[in-house]
């Protein structure tokens, strides 16, 4: 430190601090050399301890202070009691800095208030902004649906390149994970059914076992809650980013509604997207169902393959492609939701992308369970 | 040989094939406003960030407090670091910090201050940017672009730099906040003893601000000097910069009161 200091100026003198006592009993103390931050941060605590030792009417020798900065002063306005000193001598180019210290008071130390209330408050904001969530969705899926009517009426107005681009980033580019995804869990499942079902004897059952599952919840699920954490962060991301950066304003005043051009192609490409990639799904877990079977039980493929349509009635595809389409729609409204409420600060949009994943996923997996509750008696023998 | 604060020592900046800096040498000398001036593209803010230690010349060294920057070990650099202070441009406040945290970052990351020394510190530095205190709980994203760049100042000069760089500190500010922004800067500097560089298109901030100004043109220093001497230059990019009817009416301004920049009272009491 001292060598940096020094450097440039080799008038540097380290900071010193004397006291000392006069015949009469009147004490004098002497503060001398660089009192900067630079040259106390070293001996701060220790400084700051020594500052308080002389009494309230001793007097202050700054003289021999060769540099002086707000935070060097700013430790000896403290140890005064945020006033002058009553007996200070000070070089006169000194003066200004004492000057700018007057603008800061003693804070007085007020205890924070304890709410009793605060656990019923933060409940009640927790419900108030669900509600307001709710009411930003639904609002939001009501200005869309108009969108969808007008471009009905006039399809020449319909974004159609941006809903091309988003079935491709949306749709095409999932495919890779979703099929890994997908044959690692129908291999799994084979594998631990298969086990389960030798031992009854009940090999053949793997079928419809496997088929139903994967066909009428696995497979939309699963490629649900994938998009949602591929597409979903990626959309509230971008739409978050626009806001930010006022993109959103730039197409408001050009009077390109947002929702029609940046909403609306999002929620009909993962419309479209999702049944197929659901589709891609199923084949593929059923494929490493079928690997898991042949090795674990020696069912052969032939079999599984003719077999499946009798085990599992179509209806079950129907059902599981139309929860595709529900879910990509949740999904990309959701995730625009959230992107259209980021703040223009780093920590908004990171929260933000956060709560529009889980929210996703949430959303999901509940109209999962009412979609099984609703076809409770259709395509099950 | 004058005291550098920072030294450029046969600089040269290539990207690619192109050749921004061509053998730069410049000093900054101790107490001095030395503005950086040039085109777009002139390779200005690249400058400024070879003398942060934010980017390596292809070639040549820089020097600050007599350090290099490029053959320094990294520990000497962070001891440097803390002591220069830097405006960004769009100030770069920490967006999800509030004002007082933003300018309390600094102070903290000594690890040497007590909490309530960083507070009367914070306070302090906000005051003199004109900052009120009730704003210190604010978040930036709450703020105007004038108030950002003030608190951005303050947090600049939270560990009492020796050297101040600027980056367009006036730069998206209306006429009156420049103006004041301005005298805030010469203030400052005046009180504290500051050595500013300075990066700006502003040509009334660089005629009441410099003591010097450096063009660079050509990928080269052209032009180094007073404003009143570099306004005599013969440089095409100078003759338009100064020449043109806003450089007119800029340096006209100056014979009218000379060149000293406004003083403000408190900075006067000082007798600099």
């Amino acid at each position: 430190m001292a060598t940096a200091a020094s450097n440039l100026t080799p008038a540097w003198i380290p900071p010193a601090l004397r006291l000392t006592q006069a015949g009469d009993g009147a004490q004098t103390v002497e503060i001398a050399g660089a009192w900067n931050l630079r040259s106390l941060e070293p001996m701060i605590a220790d400084m700051t301890a020594r500052l308080t030792e002389p009494p309230q009417e001793a007097q202050w020798d700054l003289s021999g202070v060769t540099r002086l900065d707000h935070a060097g002063a700013m430790m000896l306005w403290r140890a005064w009691g945020y006033q002058r000193a009553e007996r200070l001598v000070l070089r006169p180019e000194h003066e200004i800095i004492f000057t700018h210290l007057k603008l800061v008071h003693a804070t007085p130390d007020e205890p924070p208030s304890r709410d009793r209330l605060k656990f019923v408050v933060a409940v009640g904001e927790q419900v108030l902004a669900l509600w307001e969530h709710m009411v930003g969705v639904v609002r939001l899926l009501g200005a869309v649906t108009l969108n969808f009517f007008e471009i009905v009426r006039h399809p020449s107005r319909a974004p159609w390149k941006e809903i091309s681009a988003n079935v491709y980033r949306t749709g095409t580019q999932a495919l890779g994970i979703t099929a890994l995804v997908g044959f690692l869990v129908g291999v799994v499942l084979s594998y631990l059914t298969g086990q389960q079902l030798k031992t009854f004897g009940a090999d053949i059952f793997i079928v419809n076992l496997l088929g139903v599952a994967v066909i009428r919840e696995l497979g939309p699920v699963l490629a649900a809650i994938l998009i949602a954490g591929r597409s979903g962060s990626a959309i509230t991301a971008q739409l978050g980013v626009m806001r930010v950066t006022e993109e959103i304003d730039a197409m408001a005043v050009m009077g390109i509604p947002h929702t029609l051009r940046l909403v609306l192609p999002k929620m009909i490409a993962l419309a479209i997207a999702m049944p197929l990639i659901v589709l891609w799904t199923d084949a593929v877990a059923l494929f490493g169902g079928m690997v898991a079977a042949q090795t674990e039980l020696g069912l052969g493929m032939r079999y599984f393959l003719s077999a499946l349509p009798e085990a599992v009635p179509v209806a079950n595809l129907w059902l599981g492609l139309t929860k595709g389409v529900v879910f990509g729609i949740l999904i990309a409204l959701l995730a625009c939701h959230y992107g259209l409420r980021i703040e223009p600060n780093t920590e908004s949009l990171g929260a933000g992308t956060t709560r529009s994943v889980v929210a996703a996923i949430t959303i999901v997996i509940i109209v999962d369970a009412i979609f099984a509750v609703m076809f409770s008696n259709v395509g099950i023998y | 040989m004058a005291d550098c604060v920072i030294e450029l020592r046969n600089l040269w900046t290539i990207f690619g094939t192109q050749v921004v800096h061509r053998d730069i040498s410049l000093c900054v000398e101790r107490g001095e406003i030395l503005s950086l001036v040039g085109g777009s593209g002139s390779g200005k803010s690249t400058m400024l960030r070879q003398m942060l230690a934010l980017e390596r010349p292809s070639r040549g060294d820089v020097l600050v407090f007599g350090h290099s920057l490029i053959n320094g070990d990294p520990l000497e650099l962070r001891r440097l670091r803390n002591r220069w202070g830097v405006l960004f441009q769009e100030g770069a406040l920490y967006s999800a910090l509030s004002v007082f945290e933003n300018v309390a970052t600094p102070l903290r990351e000594l690890k040497a201050l007590d909490e309530g020394l960083i507070h009367d510190l914070v306070i302090l530095k906000l005051e003199m940017v004109g900052i009120e205190a009730k704003h210190a709980e604010k978040m930036p994203s709450a703020l105007s672009g004038g108030m950002i760049k003030r608190i951005g100042l303050a947090r600049a000069l939270a560990l009492e730099p020796e050297l101040l760089f600027l980056d367009e500190p006036t730069a998206g500010l209306d006429p009156d906040r420049s103006e004041s922004f301005v005298t805030l800067i010469a203030e400052i500097r005046r009180e504290l003893g500051l050595t500013v560089v300075m990066v700006t298109h502003d040509l009334d901030t660089l005629v009441s601000l410099s003591d010097r100004v450096a063009v660079l043109a050509d990928q080269q220093i052209v032009a180094i000097g007073s404003v009143q001497d570099i306004a005599k230059a013969t440089h095409q990019f100078i003759a338009n910069f100064f020449q043109g009817e806003r450089g007119k009416r800029a340096l006209e301004a100056i014979k009218g009161m000379g060149i000293e920049a406004p003083a403000s009272p408190i900075a006067a009491q000082q007798g600099t």
